[in-house]
């Protein structure tokens, strides 16, 4: 008996070794492991709250350009229009900067045949029924689109 | 700090048998749910897109729109979104078992649109707009052996970019190519679905500019939505559905040769 406690020494160091091992894990871990880990699964949840306040917005969201006094003209007309469901960044190009400072960030110019072309060029691959397309250039025969279409009311 | 027998049980074992992050997750997975996010409420949410192929016109104004808000590098392969072309050629009467091989194309990933291609007699063709699928059980979420990208509480896959080790494993483990690594920081990159637009109550910005409106984001933990209407109305499929990855794009009009 006395033999075997005086071997189990051992055992106790090994155990005490095991014990201050994991001590250290602990205190290594708690270095490591970002602050808010594992709240809602395995990521970091100031993430969420990163990616959402850390990227600066550039389109406004049609909404933002019928505002009074903006172009509360050019949305009641383009409302009830073929060009109804067409944003206006969607041609107009981003425009949040615009948008929040009307003096300092102007809105770009068109390159209106790209833009028309885009939707409105024949292409086999086009559905049809939700765009007009023709042939552009015998369409157009030199002339600009705007020259015989307003893209606010192309119906009129 | 005082305790009774039994808190000093409940807690001390909790301690020993949980990990440390799981100790700290311990007292909301009692209560039953995450808190709320300031100003926006990530548990009320649950985020998908529905995608028509019928109304897609190929215009590439979201592939634009993507690289313009998202600040993505120009090039055609860093890309959040993007747009192909299939052209699926006629079944051969003469050769009816011979295989069909659809061409596909996106040239400078679809942002300057299509140019008309020469196709065969007969085929078909139609443009895909494909994007981050947002998949519940995401297999690139799975691989990541920094906990830096993962599917949050409400659909949206992000990655915590301070933690990306740039392995790049997450881009080998996504079955439908929609990550890349930023050269610029190398860091995967991927789309965010807007994450910094849709939770302040805008669409994202490809559905923002999409002139048919062929993209709709839609929130499905939201009964009002429209998105219901639309997956209610359309016989939608996803890609991919074998491979279990909960992908909530859900695309009408999907060909079967779409992978």
């Amino acid at each position: 008996m006395a033999q075997v406690l005086s071997d189990a020494k051992h055992l106790v160091r090994l155990a005490l070794l095991f014990l201050a091992g994991f001590l250290l894990f602990l205190v290594i871990r708690a270095f490591f492991v970002p602050p808010g880990f594992g709240e809602f699964g395995h990521f970091r949840t100031g993430t969420l709250q990163d990616v959402r306040n850390n990227t600066p917005l550039h389109f406004g969201g049609r909404a933002s350009c019928g505002e009074a006094d903006c172009h509360e003209d050019v949305t009641a007309a383009l409302a009830t229009d073929s060009h109804a469901r067409v944003g206006c960044e969607s041609c107009h190009g981003a425009l949040a900067a615009h948008a929040a400072d009307p003096e300092i960030a102007k809105a770009a110019t068109l390159d209106e045949l790209d833009l028309c072309s885009r939707c409105h060029a024949l292409n086999p691959a086009r559905p049809e029924g939700y765009t007009q397309q023709v042939d552009i250039e015998p369409h157009r025969d030199g002339a600009a689109c705007s020259e015989c279409h307003d893209a606010h009311e192309p119906s009129s | 700090m005082n305790l009774d027998r039994r808190q000093f049980l409940v807690e001390g074992t909790a301690f020993l048998l949980l990990t440390g992050a799981a100790t700290r997750a311990w007292p909301f997975i009692e209560q039953g749910r995450p808190q709320d996010a300031p100003g926006y409420d990530f548990s009320q949410h649950w985020w998908a897109m529905f995608i028509d192929i019928e109304k897609c016109i190929g215009c590439g104004r979201c592939v634009d729109a993507c690289k313009v808000e998202n600040n993505v590098p120009p090039e055609a392969y860093f890309s959040r979104t993007w747009v192909e072309r299939y052209i699926i050629p006629p079944i051969d009467p003469e050769d009816p078992m011979a295989e069909i091989l659809p061409i596909v194309d996106s040239p400078n990933a679809g942002r300057d649109g299509f140019p008309p291609k020469p196709t065969v007699d007969g085929s078909k063709s139609f443009f895909v707009p494909k994007m981050c699928n947002h998949c519940a059980d995401s297999p690139c979420t799975q691989v990541c052996p920094v906990g830096a990208t993962f599917r949050g509480p409400d659909g949206v896959v992000l990655v915590d970019k301070t933690y990306c080790l740039g392995c790049r494993y997450c881009v080998q483990a996504c079955p439908y190519g929609c990550r890349f690594i930023d050269p610029r920081t190398n860091t995967a990159d991927k789309c965010t679905l807007c994450y910094h637009r849709i939770t302040k109550g805008l669409t994202t910005a490809c559905c923002e500019v999409c002139p048919t409106e062929a993209r709709v984001l839609g929130d499905l933990r939201n009964p009002d939505d429209p998105i219901h209407q639309l997956l209610r109305e359309h016989k939608v499929h996803v890609l991919k559905p074998d491979l279990a990855t909960g992908a909530k794009l859900y695309y009408n009009g999907l060909d079967g040769a779409v992978r």
